[in-house]
């Protein structure tokens, strides 16, 4: 028996709203956000014992830490967003009712139940094998089985997101091509799915093997096959934070991209190529031949750098359009200056652009060049790079959405205001810190995951020069920063969904944009015009800065390689 | 009569005016089976092959 879909009609954008998928939007949003904080708790405890002045837990109690940590950030905390973030996508932006909703119920509950069976098994202390989980170190089989029922749960969300674009697509919700941004989120879904099924092919024959089922797994298969899982699901972030990049430029802007066909190519290369830059975990692994090694990472991947390349220059491109047109068109830069710094969602924003293209992105191919990344190989210079890319990148950005979605979809007013307007610096700064302060320690040396950099117990001793401690001791300094921010954005946020004030059903809410710039969300066309010297002077700036730290890494490889 | 009256303009016509990179990009199940065939071909397949490769040490 079908039952009749309830809609509300959003007051600021005139779009329907299917209450299933609002009621699914919030669930998993709420979620997320649990387990960011409970994530991120784990974090600053990882942070404090690697900070060789405090040192704080116990060499069995930090490697327990470290992988609740990388487990609830990495994985849980951004899956759960992002099936929020399709959800959104599809029924919201396309005017749709969301397909088969008891089935993204269904979804969600075995996301839950598995998160929490994972990290139960973290937690009961026999199962610190940390969120790569090499083999043959062995966890307890519900580690496994947790990872699996929550990697189901989320495909059974990608597929109530296709499903969606086709009731939508079925039912004429929209008129010619999809949305760019329900494009992004597309890309990020296709994503899910390789990333889900390479999941699957490894993680279920190491449940068994766990049990003692399976004799052995080989160690470099179970490699090469986790990271097309580990290091995919980053690149799920790396499409739903771009496609929310865009969404915030519409939704507070009114703009829309400066060629919508240009954009689309640019998410075609992830679609094809990005997957492949799991690649660069294997680059020092002797059973893979150069050419898979250089093809994976660096022919075929450059073809998804591209696609960043050129979605880090349209996005403040379609924002220096859209400000120029609103009269802000004096110099190349009054439209930067004038644009609502005060207004988390696009600060938050564009702070995650910057970090994430700067630091994120340049450190990124310089991993991924085989030469120059044996001087960084299995450092921290690692974790430096993926903080930049998903905490500054994705987990800004996704911050900076909610800001949208409490007045919008949760329909509550924001508390406490002026920490709102505060909370993408202080967490933005804290986490450049972070990612700056490993990728510096990395570059001495310092190995990533390691409890006691100073080796006290060591039987044949080894120090690291003087300035790798000093950069221990900034990252967990920013380490203090970037959790107060995330401790001002579960507080901001929380606080709002219970205590803010409910919006009436017509009223309409100010997220500081422009009149009328709702709809520019949900409808497909490029921007009036391309001029845009601002935005040009800031892509010249990032490719100087490219090139430059791309030779200084060629130059460092020469000193410590010398050839005679 | 109705042709006249429809602002819709026939599906064939539609289909025929919209070019085919765009056709492509707006078939979601057809960019979901390069998103996974690609990767899983240069990456997954072929690196498993390599390592397959490798002799058993005796």
């Amino acid at each position: 028996m079908a039952t009749a879909t309830e809609f509300r009609t959003c007051p600021n954008t005139g779009l329907k709203v299917d209450l299933a998928a609002e009621r699914l939007i919030k669930a998993n949003a709420v979620v997320a956000i649990v387990f960011l904080a409970i994530g991120g708790l784990f974090g600053i405890l990882v942070a404090f014992t690697r900070w060789p002045a405090v040192h704080l837990l116990p060499a069995d109690w930090f490697y327990l830490a470290l992988t609740a940590h990388g487990l609830d950030v990495l994985l849980v905390w951004i899956i759960f967003f992002e099936i929020a973030v399709l959800y959104f996508a599809s029924a919201v932006l396309l005017n749709s009712r969301l397909a088969a909703p008891k089935f993204a119920w269904a979804g969600f509950v075995l996301m839950v139940v598995g998160a929490l069976i994972t990290n139960v098994a973290v937690l009961q202390g026999d199962s610190s094998v940390m969120f790569t989980s090499y083999v043959p170190m062995r966890a307890a089989p519900n580690f496994y089985l947790g990872l699996i029922l929550f990697a189901v749960g989320a495909l059974i969300g990608c597929f109530v997101f296709f499903g969606t674009l086709v009731v939508a697509k079925a039912e004429k919700t929209y008129e010619g091509s999809i949305p760019l941004v329900t494009f992004g989120a597309m890309t990020a879904a296709i994503i899910a799915v390789f990333t889900i099924v390479s999941g699957a092919i490894i993680l279920i024959p190491t449940w068994l093997w766990s049990y003692g089922l399976i004799p052995d797994i080989d160690p470099v298969i179970y490699k090469l096959i986790w990271w097309g899982m580990g290091h995919s699901s980053q690149q799920i972030n790396v499409s739903a934070h771009v496609a929310i990049w865009y969404a915030i430029a519409a939704l507070v802007f009114g703009a829309k991209p400066l060629s919508e066909k240009v954009s689309r190519m640019a998410f075609l290369m992830y679609i094809l190529f990005l997957q492949i830059a799991s690649a660069h975990h294997m680059l020092v692994e002797p059973g893979l031949s150069s050419e898979w090694k250089i093809f994976n990472t660096s022919y075929a991947m450059y073809l998804a750098v591209l696609g960043s390349m050129v979605h880090g220059m349209t996005v403040p491109g379609s924002i220096e359009a859209a400000q120029r047109k609103n009269g802000y068109d004096r110099g190349l830069f009054e439209w930067l200056r004038k644009a609502p710094w005060g207004n988390p969602a696009f600060s938050g924003m564009f702070l995650s652009l910057l970090m994430f293209g700067f630091l994120g992105g340049i450190s990124g191919v310089v991993m991924g060049v085989e030469q120059i990344n044996l001087i960084m190989h299995n450092t921290l210079y690692v974790p430096g790079h993926f903080h930049a890319t998903v905490v500054a990148g994705t987990t800004l950005a996704f911050m900076a959405i909610t800001y949208v979605l409490v007045p919008l979809i949760f329909r509550r007013e924001l508390i406490l205001k002026g920490w709102a307007r505060l909370q993408p610096y202080v967490f933005g700064i804290g986490v450049a810190g972070n990612s700056l302060f490993m990728m510096g320690a990395g570059t001495l040396g310092v190995s990533r995951r390691h409890w006691d950099i100073s080796f006290a117990d060591a039987s044949l001793p080894f120090d690291y020069p003087a300035a790798a401690f000093l950069m221990m001791g900034l990252n967990g300094i920013s380490a203090i920063l970037a959790m107060l921010g995330g401790l001002m954005f579960v507080i901001v946020v929380v606080g709002s969904v219970f205590f803010g004030r409910k919006l009436g059903a017509d009223e309409k809410v100010s997220l500081g944009e422009v009149a009328g710039s709702g709809r520019a969300v949900a409808s497909y066309g490029s921007s009036d015009t391309i001029k845009i010297p601002g935005t040009a002077v800031l892509v010249a700036i990032f490719f100087i800065a490219f090139v430059l730290y791309y030779f200084v890494n060629w130059k460092y490889l020469s000193e410590i390689w010398p050839m005679s | 009569m109705a042709e006249a009256d429809d602002p819709r303009p026939a599906q064939s016509g539609d289909d025929e005016s919209i070019p085919l990179m765009q056709r492509v990009l707006d078939n979601p199940f057809l960019l979901l089976f390069l998103g996974i065939a690609v990767p899983a071909l240069t990456y997954l397949i072929w690196g498993i092959i390599e390592i397959a490769q490798v002799p058993i040490a005796d």
